[in-house]
């Protein structure tokens, strides 16, 4: 089934307007306004500390803005399925079977109780975790936790997918593996907005990027002409700065 | 040398008139080795008097843990991840209530249950039920406290993602007191020690009547202040060595699980 693809409303786009966010003094959003469009993969870019964490906790609805609008299309109602998901950079999982924390996730999706083993086993199928549906899932490795992460949102198939540096502890082998399922998704109709400090991932999983630099968004360009051509001296600063791949 | 054992000076004890004998028989040490040894006696024989206390005690501390958890265990994961006003008081009242004398939890109930009380009409004074609700309202706040230490900390870890699934407060507290079964063995197991090793609460509201609701404590007060050392130190021993029993069973459990699932 492909989200959206249902007689709901959908929840794209999803507007940001001059959206702030303080801790005490500390200013560490100020005034992003943005949309995200169901379609092309977002990465957000920037500099450890530049709020790239926070802006997507306040997409998600794990952080209220301290000024400022964030806007559904259409709101998924309160205490509703989730038809949206987020993997963040260390994932957690249940003290129960790498299954049992998928079909965890279905119920708080509203999948009705018959049909969630078979979509849960299909989703471990998705990232290749079948053999593992029995196993404790914490104890199975970084990696494998990551996938497992993605396997709930598989399961889910939600409108739109957030992203919190998914690989920034993960060797080259399961960053790949990572990648792959994150490129099946966005395939499968999820709108995927992910944050990195990676290059390289960007490179490989951008369509357009948007570069936030203390707490501003300073520039949003489609990934090719960004990375070749950034139009801020702050954006060119970070690319000569950050080692490529 | 025996009068060093009493705690006497031999100058000071000159116009005392112990015999040599009644020294022996007095000694702590001797008293020590005599209960070792009737209590050994007690458990060989299963003296069906000792077992009915022993089989008493385990029912009402058991059953007083049980209610005990039931209530407390889900105050204590609510209030751990529900941010309102005035929880820092509440946490520290719970934590405060944790030293709950059990004379003062006994006076209460009974002054409840009493004839003249607002519920003597239930009729339960001296009966082991009263016993298991002075014992759970003793240990709840312990279980309420404890409980709601762990789950706090296990919040800081869970909380956005089990926000970000969907799950309401009330769930993630159910979800995680289901996810920390293993951590909260060990305050479950806090908890019926304290309900076990209690004397006040079940004396007053269960008044230690023979055959009815004569627990271990009670028994062990009551032998004391007849003077029946031995007797005393041998129920010591068998209660200590039932609660020793449960505790290694669960802490084997708990091991185990928590291989298993990390």
């Amino acid at each position: 089934m492909k989200p959206g693809a249902n007689a709901r409303a959908s929840l794209l786009p999803l507007r940001l307007d001059d959206v702030a966010f303080e801790v005490g003094a500390r200013r560490i959003i100020r005034g992003i306004s943005t949309t995200f469009d169901a379609g092309p993969r977002t990465v957000i870019l920037g500099p450890n500390g530049a709020g790239k964490s926070v802006l997507l906790r306040l997409c998600h609805g794990l952080l209220l803005p301290t000024s400022g609008s964030i806007g559904w299309n259409a709101p998924e109602p309160r205490g509703g399925p989730r038809r949206q998901a987020m993997v963040f950079q260390r994932p957690v999982m249940l003290r129960r079977s790498a299954l049992g924390n998928v079909m965890y996730a279905l119920r708080h999706a509203g999948v009705p109780r018959a049909e969630r083993r078979q979509r849960a086993l299909a989703a471990l199928r998705k990232v290749g975790l079948e053999d593992w549906a029995g196993h404790a899932a914490r104890v199975l490795s970084g990696g494998e936790q990551q996938r497992l992460a993605l396997a709930r949102v598989w399961a889910i198939s939600p409108e739109i997918l957030f992203l919190d540096e998914p690989t920034a502890s993960l060797d080259p082998g399961a960053t790949h593996e990572i990648e792959n399922v994150i490129v099946a998704l966005h395939a499968a109709g999820t709108k995927i907005v992910m944050v990195t400090h990676n290059l390289g991932q960007a490179h490989r999983l951008a369509d357009e990027i948007l570069f936030v630099h203390e707490g501003c968004l300073v520039e949003r360009a489609p990934a090719e002409r960004f990375l070749k051509r950034p139009a801020s001296r702050e954006a060119a600063r970070f690319l000569e700065g950050e080692l490529p791949w | 040398m025996m009068l060093r054992y009493l705690g006497c000076k031999p100058e000071s004890c000159t116009n005392v008139h112990i015999t040599p004998n009644a020294a022996r028989r007095k000694s702590p040490l001797n008293t020590i080795a005599e209960a070792a040894g009737q209590a050994f006696g007690l458990v060989v024989a299963a003296d069906p008097r000792l077992v009915g206390i022993v089989l008493l005690s385990l029912r009402i501390s058991l059953a007083a843990v049980v209610i005990g958890c039931v209530i407390g265990l889900p105050i204590g994961a609510a209030i751990a991840v529900n941010e309102f006003r005035g929880r820092r008081t509440l946490t520290v009242i719970l934590n405060g209530l944790m030293g709950l004398p059990s004379v003062v939890v006994g006076l209460v109930v009974y002054l409840l249950l009493s004839r003249a009380g607002p519920l003597g009409a239930w009729g339960i004074l001296f009966t082991p039920t009263a016993m298991v609700i002075a014992q759970a309202i003793l240990i709840m706040p312990t279980l309420a406290a404890l409980s709601r230490q762990v789950v706090a900390d296990a919040w800081q870890e869970y909380r956005e993602q089990l926000l970000s699934l969907g799950e309401t407060r009330l769930g993630a507290a159910a979800t995680l007191l289901w996810d920390l079964r293993f951590s909260l063995v060990t305050i479950v197991l806090a908890g019926f020690g304290r309900a076990a090793s209690e004397v006040g609460a079940v004396m007053i509201v269960g008044g230690n009547i023979d055959g009815v609701t004569r627990v271990m404590t009670t028994a062990i007060a009551l032998e004391t202040s007849k003077g029946d050392l031995p007797l005393a130190l041998g129920l010591g021993f068998i209660l200590l060595a039932v609660v020793l029993a449960l505790n290694a069973g669960a802490h084997v459990v708990k091991e185990t699980a928590q291989r298993r699932y990390g």
